[in-house]
């Protein structure tokens, strides 16, 4: 195993402390005012770790709010990064290393530090006004309040300005610095790579030289901080992470799937346009293809939700790739025309990143609520097929396989991310480009109808797929819409035994649509309950099993990525265990379809706190139901 | 990138054919449904005759229509077409002209369609300048719902849904396109077969989103609503049609003119009284849209005076255009390397 970048320091040549302790993973979350630039922090500590060579796994949690009032605790803006020697599932339950760059951060935040935790704060921002903004009547840092923690108290804004004072910085340009004076000492402290970090700064102020020369400064200043004063005895490493052969990047879930979009295009050689509207937290994947119009993207910023998905339709109806992308509210916007698409028979790609609902809702904080709405939630027997990613990683095949069914079998289809996927980040291990699926498609050119007409509705008898003639085909001129439509012919046909007909030959070709085996992952082999979960709830629940499997009892994990359709042997499974556990973060959706279609009364164990499940709490629920099943 | 016009002709990129076309090559095979005696018919008849003047090959020409009366426009082609859902044919014709430039797209809509439920995409389809032709169907009432008063209907107006009169005031969808700087706007009356094939010609040849507004009758539920503009001694008080480049002169004898009045608007005069020298020469072309917003305020919604024509034709880059030429000019600076893009710019090994 080696790293692919150089793991050359800042300070080549200077003594190291001599204490190193090794450690197999660890848990650091950076908290400060949303102005603090903790994102970028986070972000960029990921990236050294990520070229060091750990698996990782990262939450960013922030505002809705672009600038909450300073100072405030809903003003607090925060990213979780947890980095191993193995390959891990979440971003960690817990932080080990909190690092609060004001007392709102530390307030809203230090009830996650477990004891014994380490705890860096900037002291600058520890000053009265601040503390009694967030209800604090004491200075924390002067009473024994936080003697359970091990405490760095480092006066960062102090340090940095007087570190960039020959530059010419303004106080308050300088002062602006001291997240990289942070982001410094904690790439001190875990023996990370800095070269990456200086060169992504020279970039990132390419235009401003002097600022990103000040960031470099600050960011040195917190690495030769950490060196030369004695607070810090320790330092720490995390060896890289034995994962599997081949070369990685790190991906957050929106960048995967705008690549698996970027990949569709290619693999189908369609052109794609993507119709939308900007929405949190889907707008990155706007974002991201907007940049790669060479590979014959069209990105187009409608006027609402239902442009957007009705431009994406409009041009899936003229033979490009039609894709979408919004979060709940604004799938309720588009429903009307995921029905047209339903109807019509078009390719369609429809990107829901849950955010926490109903309505508004959490703009930035991540649910599974959504399953049902896109299951049912559109007028009449609508049947439209779901695909939902387990990780950021997974968005990129997600996507894929979302373009190939929607192509083949000529339907909207539904992406179920969710908030914790798309800003999440973790390793991916990049594809080989002649590994992808062939997405091509063949357009009908011939007339199929009686009397050399053309019949739009003529069934391939496998798939039960419509024939798709595009606009500029000679011959084949034919109108579609949302008017039932005559068997075969597509004409507007009121006869009730064709509605029968129409309405169970669209819902048979949703059902029949091919979609792999659930797998089950046992290894005990003696398991007797199972966990069955979809969507990013796969990285707690997985790390929950491997806790109760340590522990010593038995369980089995089994994830879904196919909503609808479900696996063909998905019964099978469910009734070979006594009992069956559906963590999710709504309120029992996929219990209710389980319950439903299999008369299996599975466990339902919900959470809806906008954030993740915690490993530690799944692994409590799930030991106490095993211990249960196996005293009974 | 500032905006470009590529300064195409309005069907460049459509394929054209040698082989003479008749109206009937146009007519599906299905039975038209409208009601007896509804203008839809005559405007059907009109598009299916001037269409074969075009050259375009069928196949590349697709009717796109939203929900009402009018919308079942496209079964009756001989075309491409789709019936889709109330108000988004403008967004679904958006995302089709921007994919294929190979197609001449129409719009068919209605009052209610367009105005109403889908006003917010005709405004916005407008400003971006689609390379569209959009048919508006004004009968100033909804038919397929059997009769509620329309956003285009008279201040007052007694039906189903207003036993006590309608409250709202109107849009004049003219004025509506122009206030949002729409590059072609005409209006024609659906009996004027000649007055509606030349709106139509020129809408074709129009480089970018074209509103044409067509004043139909719905003899079921608002018969007679442009009669005023059909009856031989009132017509003439009334019309008023343009022609670029000529001066605005209407009335049996020409007695009538249009002339400028205070604040930029425009009023009718008396000939005799102004003389001719007085009267607006009409220019179509003329970039700021206040001056054929004046025109479209002529009159209320009273009919008093009826401009028809088209009141502005201006040429400003499409949005379809510049869309393509975008992924183009990307397409020449940079490779489509997916390989390099998976790969990104950080990287690790892992070795067995
Ligand atoms: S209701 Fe009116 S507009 Fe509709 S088809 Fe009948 S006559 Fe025509």
């Amino acid at each position: 195993m080696s790293t692919g970048v150089d793991g050359g320091t800042a300070a080549t040549g200077a003594q190291r402390p001599p204490a190193v302790t090794k450690l197999d993973r660890v848990v650091i979350r950076f908290a400060g005012d949303s102005g603090d630039g903790m994102q970028l922090t986070g972000d960029r500590f990921t990236s050294e770790a990520a070229a060091f060579g750990n698996d990782l796994s990262t939450m960013p949690n922030f505002p809705a709010e672009i600038r909450a009032p300073q100072g405030t605790i809903p003003g607090v803006s925060s990213f979780q990064v947890h980095f191993a020697d193995y390959d891990i599932l979440t971003p960690g339950d817990r932080p080990d290393v909190l690092v609060a760059m004001n007392p709102a951060a530390l307030k809203a935040n230090i009830a996650d530090l477990p004891a014994g935790g380490t705890l860096i704060v900037n002291t600058d921002e520890f000053i009265k006004r601040n503390l009694t903004k967030v209800g604090y009547a004491a200075n924390p840092l002067e009473d024994d309040s936080l003697a359970a923690y091990q405490v760095h108290q480092v006066a960062m804004a102090t340090i940095t300005q007087g570190a960039l004072a020959d530059t010419g910085l303004g106080k308050k340009d300088a002062e602006r610095c001291k997240n990289m004076f942070a982001l410094g000492l904690l790439s001190w402290m875990y023996h990370r790579p800095t070269e990456g970090t200086e060169r992504f700064l020279r970039e990132k102020f390419a235009k401003k030289p002097d600022i990103a020369e000040a960031n470099v400064l600050a960011f040195r200043a917190g690495f030769y901080y950490g060196e030369t004063t004695e607070a810090f005895a320790v330092t720490f490493e995390v060896a890289p992470a034995k994962l599997a052969p081949g070369t990685y990047r790190q991906i957050t879930g929106n960048t995967a799937l705008a690549y698996g979009l970027v990949a569709a295009a290619q693999q189908s050689k369609l052109p794609v346009l993507l119709g939308t509207y900007p929405i949190t937290p889907a707008s990155d994947i706007l974002h991201e293809l907007s940049k790669y119009k060479q590979f014959g993207i069209t990105t187009f910023q409608a006027e609402d939700e239902i442009a957007g998905i009705c431009a994406a339709l409009g041009a899936s109806y003229g033979g490009a790739l039609g894709v979408t992308s919004t979060s709940g509210p604004g799938v309720a916007l588009k429903s009307e025309t995921i029905g047209l698409g339903v109807m019509t028979e078009l390719p369609l790609v429809v990107i829901d990143v849950q955010r926490g609902g109903p309505s508004t809702g959490l703009p930035t904080k991540t649910e599974q609520a959504d399953l049902l709405q896109a299951m049912f939630g559109r007028n009449g027997e609508s049947p439209v097929p779901i695909v939902a990613p387990q990780s950021p990683a997974d968005c990129f095949a997600a996507a894929l396989e979302a373009t190939h069914i929607a192509l083949k079998y000529r339907t909207p289809v539904l992406l179920l991310s969710d908030g914790a996927v798309a800003n999440g980040s973790e390793p991916w291990l990049i594809p080989d480009v002649d590994s992808l699926p062939d997405l091509t498609v063949e357009f009908a050119t011939e007339p199929n109808g009686p009397d050399g007409t053309f019949w739009p509705y003529v069934r391939d008898p496998e798939t039960l797929a419509r024939a798709w003639a595009i606009p500029g085909t000679p011959g084949l001129q034919h109108r579609i819409g949302g008017l039932e439509k005559a068997d075969g012919s597509g004409n507007i046909s009121y006869e009730p035994d064709n509605h029968e007909r129409m309405v169970r030959l669209r819902q048979a070709k949703i059902d029949g649509i091919e979609v792999p085996d659930l797998t089950v992952h046992d290894p005990s082999g003696k398991a007797r309950v199972l966990v069955l979960g979809w969507g990013s709830s796969y990285g707690p629940i997985g790390a929950a099993c491997r806790r109760v499997h340590k522990r010593g009892h038995a369980v089995a994990q089994a994830h879904l990525r196919n909503l609808n359709p479900f696996p063909k042997n998905l019964g099978e499974v469910l009734r070979s265990y006594d009992k069956v556990v559906v963590p999710e973060m709504n309120l029992g959706q996929l219990a209710l379809l389980l319950r439903g279609k299999y008369l299996v009364d599975v466990i339902s164990y919900t959470k809806v706190a906008g954030l993740p499940f915690k490993a530690e709490e799944l692994q409590d629920v799930l030991t106490d139901i095993v211990k249960g099943v196996d005293a009974a | 990138m500032t905006a470009i016009d590529l300064g195409l002709p309005g069907l460049a990129g459509v394929p054209t054919t040698d082989e003479p076309q008749k109206a009937k090559d146009y007519k599906s095979d299905q039975e038209v449904r409208w009601c007896p005696g509804c203008g839809d018919y005559v405007v059907l008849n009109a598009v299916q005759s001037f269409l074969p003047s075009l050259g375009l090959k069928r196949e590349n020409i697709v009717f796109v229509s939203g929900i009402g009366c009018s919308s079942r426009f496209p079964y009756y082609m001989n075309t491409y077409g789709m019936h889709s859902i109330h108000g988004r044919a403008p967004a679904i014709a958006t995302g089709l002209a921007t994919a294929r430039p190979d197609l001449s797209v129409w719009v068919v809509t209605g009052d209610g369609d367009a105005l109403s439920i889908g006003g917010n995409h005709l405004i916005h389809t407008l400003r971006r300048n689609v390379n569209l032709k959009i048919l508006l169907f004004n009968n100033r009432i909804y038919g397929l719902t059997k009769g509620q008063y329309s956003p285009t209907s008279e201040p007052g107006k007694v039906t189903k849904s207003t036993p006590m009169g309608s409250l709202d005031h109107p849009f004049n969808p003219v004025s509506l396109a122009l206030g949002a700087e729409a590059t072609f706007v005409g209006r024609a009356l659906d009996s004027d077969r000649k007055g509606l094939t030349e709106v139509l010609r020129q809408a074709a040849e129009h480089r970018g989103s074209a509103l044409v507004e067509i004043y139909q009758n719905c003899p079921i539920f608002n018969d007679g609503a442009f009669d005023v503009l059909k009856e031989p001694g009132e017509a003439a008080q009334r019309l008023i049609d343009l022609e670029h480049g000529k001066p605005i002169r209407f009335g049996a004898e020409g007695e009538f003119g249009v002339v400028r009045a205070g604040f930029g608007s425009l009023e009718v005069a008396k000939v005799s009284e102004v003389g001719e020298d007085a009267l607006v020469v009409h220019d179509a072309h003329l970039e700021d849209p206040s001056y054929a917003f004046a025109l479209s305020r002529l009159s209320t919604q009273d009919l008093s005076h009826t401009v028809t024509g088209v009141f502005r034709s201006v040429r400003r880059a499409t949005y379809d255009d510049q869309a393509r030429a975008q992924v183009e000019d990307a397409k020449a600076a940079k490779p489509a390397d997916l390989a390099a893009l998976l790969r990104g710019k950080d990287t690790w090994t892992v070795i067995a």
